[in-house]
């Protein structure tokens, strides 16, 4: 308001004027593109050239085109890590959906008020350290751990047995780590639902689960899908819980990629495994955006 | 009627509640009962005590590594709250550019591990040593894609009318910006600001990538004491770091409602 220039009203803005508006995009956008050419661009054109080089004695890469990192995925150790990964993220994924989807439902269903207060607890949880709420689970499925004292105590079984260190506790660590980024968004596709057409589909005579297989679930769809996405990748992706709760039986993508960089140090192999969970990655995203379009896009023309 | 229709409706829907809240809460109310157990065992009581919380205090290493948390945390979000709210800015009122965009958004969509990854690999072909520094470039870096998406939220609500009055009065695009600009998006700033400290104070695998041999920051410990086993001492930190992030979210909360009201 101090300024002193003067514009005149209607007139033509001069040439002063119009560099100046070129100026300021370049301000507000150079900085930030700038930073990100360096530390977002300019490490995935590394790794994806990486795919095509060699490795480096000692660490690092050698730039002498090869293929060979492409041919070694094929190995079928490799192949069954990718197989086993993919199983245990589908796993956990299809359990976030099965108790997400209820939670979320019931959320939705809740008077405004509570609502609020049920997704900051969702929320919580989920702002606690991940390292911490995975070692909860260490603490609860050892063999001296609580769980097996509850089997026991209630009489379910004599013998304390090893719940740790198995396939199924690194997909509980994984729901775990990932349930509230499948119920947020659950929450808000069922939130968005037009109560009018349920009662529609039941007073034209549809039964509870006809209802909600034919009106409900395709109208949540894009919620399903997204919930699911945000679950899949960083599970897909994940070393922490594996190795913490799998106690390293449970190889999954994620430790044979950090493994590359940090202790086999081949990094030209590593990078072909993470790009193709990047392709993975993308290929879910595409999905996710042809199944919202054809939910939404038909309501909006 | 349709809001008692809705209360009616609950009905067993309480039931994935209880379910779910027990499935997200007993780990954590445990660890924080479990803290508070005298006994040397992380898993047979021995009795009510702070013992523990005082090991916890005296814990040189871990303190450090709190501090040397605190301080990238800092640092990262000095520089993600610049840079992400001048791009936002820049990308509400001068650009229609879906890629940039996309691009704007890349590190907080990128799988953390393919980041880390590809920033281990940046450092080592630009020659930059590992340190506590390349992590806290590291953790600037995705927390500017966060700081984009809350201000830019914010802007897509704002008008743009104020803007142009302001022009039209005569004001500078820079007096623009920081008269006018900056006190309408200033909520989201400091949420944007306060996702980024948290984010990075909590913020792991890439941290491991990008951390020098002696860089320790919290998450970094933790993953080290964590993997050596149970031990009550890790029980009262998780309690203390559960009570920690509960504060946050109810501080972001409070800041974020003015928003909503405005």
């Amino acid at each position: 308001m101090t300024s002193t220039k003067q514009h005149g009203g209607l007139a033509r803005p001069s040439l002063g004027a119009r560099l100046r508006r070129g100026v300021e995009p370049a301000v507000l956008l150079g900085p930030g593109l700038l930073f990100y050419a360096a530390l977002v661009a300019a490490p995935v054109l590394l790794v994806t050239g990486y795919m095509f080089a060699r490795r480096g004695r000692f660490g690092g890469v050698e730039w002498e085109l090869s293929l060979d990192n492409f041919s070694r995925v094929t190995d079928s150790v490799y192949l069954e890590v990718f197989r086993e990964s993919l199983g245990l993220a589908f796993v956990a994924t299809l359990l976030a959906l099965l108790i997400g989807y209820p939670t979320a439902y019931a959320i939705a269903k809740l008077p405004p008020r509570w609502r609020t207060v049920a997704l900051v607890l969702v929320v919580v949880p989920f702002w606690t350290n991940f390292l911490i709420r995975v070692y909860a689970w260490i603490v609860l499925l050892n063999s001296q751990g609580l769980l097996n004292d509850l089997l026991v105590g209630i009489g379910v079984t004599d013998d304390r047995f090893t719940l740790l260190y198995t396939p199924g506790a690194v997909v509980v660590g994984l729901v775990y780590s990932y349930l509230p980024l499948m119920i947020l968004p659950l929450y808000a596709a069922i939130e968005k639902v037009d109560e009018d057409l349920l009662e529609a589909s039941a007073d034209l005579g549809a039964g509870r689960v006809r209802t909600f297989l034919g009106v409900q679930l395709p109208l949540t769809m894009p919620g399903v899908v997204t919930g699911s996405i945000l679950v899949f990748v960083p599970s897909l992706g994940n070393f922490v819980v594996p190795e913490l709760l799998g106690g390293g039986k449970t190889v999954m993508v994620g430790n044979l990629i950090r493994d590359q960089f940090l202790k086999a140090q081949d990094w030209p192999f590593g990078s072909v495994l993470a790009m193709i969970v990047v392709v993975l990655l993308v290929l879910l995203f595409l999905g996710q955006a042809w199944v919202t379009r054809r939910v939404e896009g038909p309501a909006r023309g | 009627m349709a809001r008692a229709g809705a209360r009616q409706g609950l009905g067993w829907l309480w039931l994935p509640l209880v379910l779910c809240g027990a499935f997200l809460y007993v780990p954590i109310l445990v660890l924080v009962a479990m803290s508070f157990n005298g006994g040397g065992s992380a898993y047979s009581w021995g009795g009510f005590s702070f013992r523990w919380y005082g090991e916890l205090a005296r814990d040189s290493d871990l303190i450090s590594a709190v501090v040397t948390s605190l301080g990238i945390a800092a640092g990262a979000t000095v520089i993600a709250t610049v840079l992400g709210t001048l791009l936002a800015v820049g990308l509400a009122r001068h650009t229609r550019s879906k890629m940039l965009e996309a691009a704007a958004m890349a590190p907080a969509i990128l799988p953390d591990l393919v980041l880390a990854i590809g920033l281990l690999a940046f450092f080592y072909a630009a020659g930059i040593p590992k340190s506590a520094l390349t992590v806290l470039l590291a953790h600037a870096a995705f927390g500017t894609a966060f700081v984009v998406a809350v201000v830019r939220s914010r802007l897509a609500g704002s008008d743009a009318a104020l803007e142009e009055a302001s022009r039209d009065l005569g004001a500078g695009a820079f007096s623009t910006f920081v008269l006018v600009t900056l006190p309408s998006i200033a909520p989201a700033v400091i949420a944007g600001a306060l996702l980024v400290f948290t984010l990075s104070l909590d913020e792991f695998v890439i941290a491991y990538f990008t951390a020098g041999p002696t860089t320790q920051t919290l998450p970094i410990t933790v993953y080290a004491m964590v993997r050596t086993g149970v031990t009550p001492e890790i029980n009262a930190l998780a309690t203390v770091l559960v009570v920690i992030s509960v504060l946050v979210v109810v501080v972001a909360a409070r800041a974020i409602r003015p928003k909503e009201k405005s």
